[in-house]
């Protein structure tokens, strides 16, 4: 995987998404790189869970084109491939820490002769997650931020090409958040591996390679934290966000009143 | 690897998992357990004075403890399975539908096994309940109901949004069953049209085949006939609860 050069770990083109009778993601395209962790940005409800169930294959009405590890999005062949989390953890509250890990293990790596393997790899993940302590409490019975490390451990069993997280860090304290930016940059450094990581805290962007910046079901932009400050003229990523939604808003509200203009020269009246 | 329909192994692994769930949660295995052997307890001594009726509706109630008990603790958790997340996270894993259901199938029936030797063995040994047949095979209609009623909680729990619907059902898909399976009547006594209708529910062949062991020695064609449907009505109902097993979900 190292000596050739890899495709992108995720490549977007006209991605649509309908959902009733809204259309929640229009027309996208993007690219997420393997061996880099890509940050995925925008308001709430600006459909960036959406894009990350249609990446999965979990997403129903996906029309364009999305190919995942050089496979369509949703191919079986990529669901051991893939370390997905979703927003709110999905765990068994009524078994333990290392129960989960182990059934979701034996799912990924079946058998008796990946015994020991799985072992190993429950261990490692539970220690990814600074959780080895709580490993034999009941998954119902921990706080909300170690819920959703464990529903992130499972992410992290086996050897994923691509980490997809539905923001992994939310409710998590500062320490925290910062030892597992480390380690998702470890894992893009040291495996390779792609990581699309959605988040609306703004300062986690900063640790991203690549972001994706969004707005009402589009792509506003997508560069380097660097470019987009020098893009924009600012000092955070925080700032070119905002900077980028209010020029993205004042140019729909001049071909808003240009439209209305031209309506009004047209109209026979 | 993903292509192989059942996966012996993830099955397994799904099975462990469901009866480890269980066995953290001692209270729910002592009410499915005990609750079905106090009721059978409390009907022998309403109808102390009449043992043969307590003879007839025991035996059907053999077949029809595990079908309810099974229905509603696999609605109910494959509600739950639907509405947590996980069941979207593990259809995303190398994780095939048959191995989810026959994962929870195996649970399910392993409890079921546990639950009717109990409830059998407290109505022959200890309540003297009047079989002639042998009482393996009142056995083994329990086991096929247990089986029937996870299968059916499976199907309904795709139709429920909420475990308030979900335990709504069981009168909705269970009480008609129960009125029309010849427990209160002879299903021959009924209108005609309830009695056609009771023909093709599984729980009516569930209390014939125990009828039939508790009043012939061997085994008797029908009692045949009433494990095959029962079989075949399992098999079909679970292949549709598949099928609403959805990978993707608006």
């Amino acid at each position: 995987m190292m000596n050739k050069e890899p495709g992108p770990a995720i490549r977007a083109t006209g991605l649509t998404v309908v959902r009733g009778p809204r259309t929640v993601l229009r027309d996208l395209g993007f690219t997420v790189p393997a061996g880099r962790v890509t940050g995925l940005l925008g308001p709430s409800g600006c459909g960036k869970s959406t894009l990350i169930r249609a990446v999965m294959g979990t997403q129903a009405k996906v029309t364009g084109d999305l190919h995942v590890l050089g496979r369509p999005a949703g191919h079986p062949a990529l669901r051991a491939r893939i370390g997905y989390v979703t927003q709110a953890p999905a765990v068994f509250d009524d078994l333990t820490v290392r129960q989960n890990l182990e059934y979701f293990a034996a799912v990924l790596d079946p058998g008796r002769r990946a015994a020991a393997r799985r072992r190993e790899n429950v261990t490692r993940a539970v220690a990814d997650v600074d959780l080895t302590r709580h490993a034999d409490a009941l998954a119902g019975n921990l706080s909300g931020g170690q819920r959703s490390r464990v529903s992130l451990a499972v992410a992290l069993l086996g050897t994923p090409e691509l980490l997809v997280l539905d923001e992994p860090t939310v409710g998590l304290d500062p320490v925290l958040r910062r030892d597992l930016w480390d380690l998702f940059g470890t894992i893009a450094a040291d495996r390779g591996a792609g990581l699309l990581v959605s988040s609306h805290v703004m300062d986690e962007a900063e640790r991203c390679h690549d972001l994706l910046l969004m707005r009402e079901g589009g792509i506003l932009a997508q560069d380097t934290p660097d470019a987009l400050k020098t893009r924009t003229g600012t000092d955070t990523v925080e700032a070119a966000f905002l900077s980028l939604i209010d020029q993205a808003a004042e140019a729909e509200s001049e071909s808003a009143a240009g439209a209305a203009r031209s309506r009004r020269q047209e109209s026979p009246r | 690897m993903t292509t192989a329909p059942l996966s012996p192994a993830r099955t397994a692994a799904t099975a462990t998992r469901v009866l480890r769930q269980l066995h953290n949660d001692p209270r729910t295995i002592a009410l499915l357990l005990l609750v079905p052997c106090l009721l059978l307890l409390l009907l022998r001594y309403v109808f102390d004075g009449s043992p043969e009726t307590f003879d007839g509706i025991g035996a059907s109630l053999l077949g029809i403890f595990p079908l309810i008990t099974m229905f509603l603790v696999t609605s109910i958790a494959t509600l739950r399975e639907r509405t947590s997340g996980t069941l979207e996270r593990l259809l995303a894993l190398p994780l095939g539908k048959a191995d989810f259901i026959a994962g929870y199938a195996l649970a399910f029936g392993t409890l079921a096994a546990v639950q009717s030797l109990l409830t059998t063995g407290l109505a022959v040994l200890g309540l003297g309940l009047d079989v002639t047949g042998s009482p393996w095979l009142l056995l083994l209609v329990a086991l096929l109901d247990a089986v029937l009623g996870t299968a059916l909680g499976l199907f309904v729990s795709a139709f429920a949004a909420s475990e308030f619907q979900a335990v709504q059902f069981m009168p909705a898909v269970i009480f008609p069953q129960l009125l029309l399976c010849g427990l209160f009547t002879p299903r021959d006594q009924m209108h005609p049209v309830l009695e056609a209708v009771s023909d093709v529910l599984p729980m009516s062949y569930a209390v014939d085949g125990m009828n039939e062991v508790q009043q012939h020695a061997g085994i008797t064609g029908d009692f045949v006939r009433d494990v095959l449907v029962m079989v075949g009505c399992a098999l079909l109902v679970l292949a549709v609860g598949a099928a609403t097993l959805r990978r993707r979900t608006a």
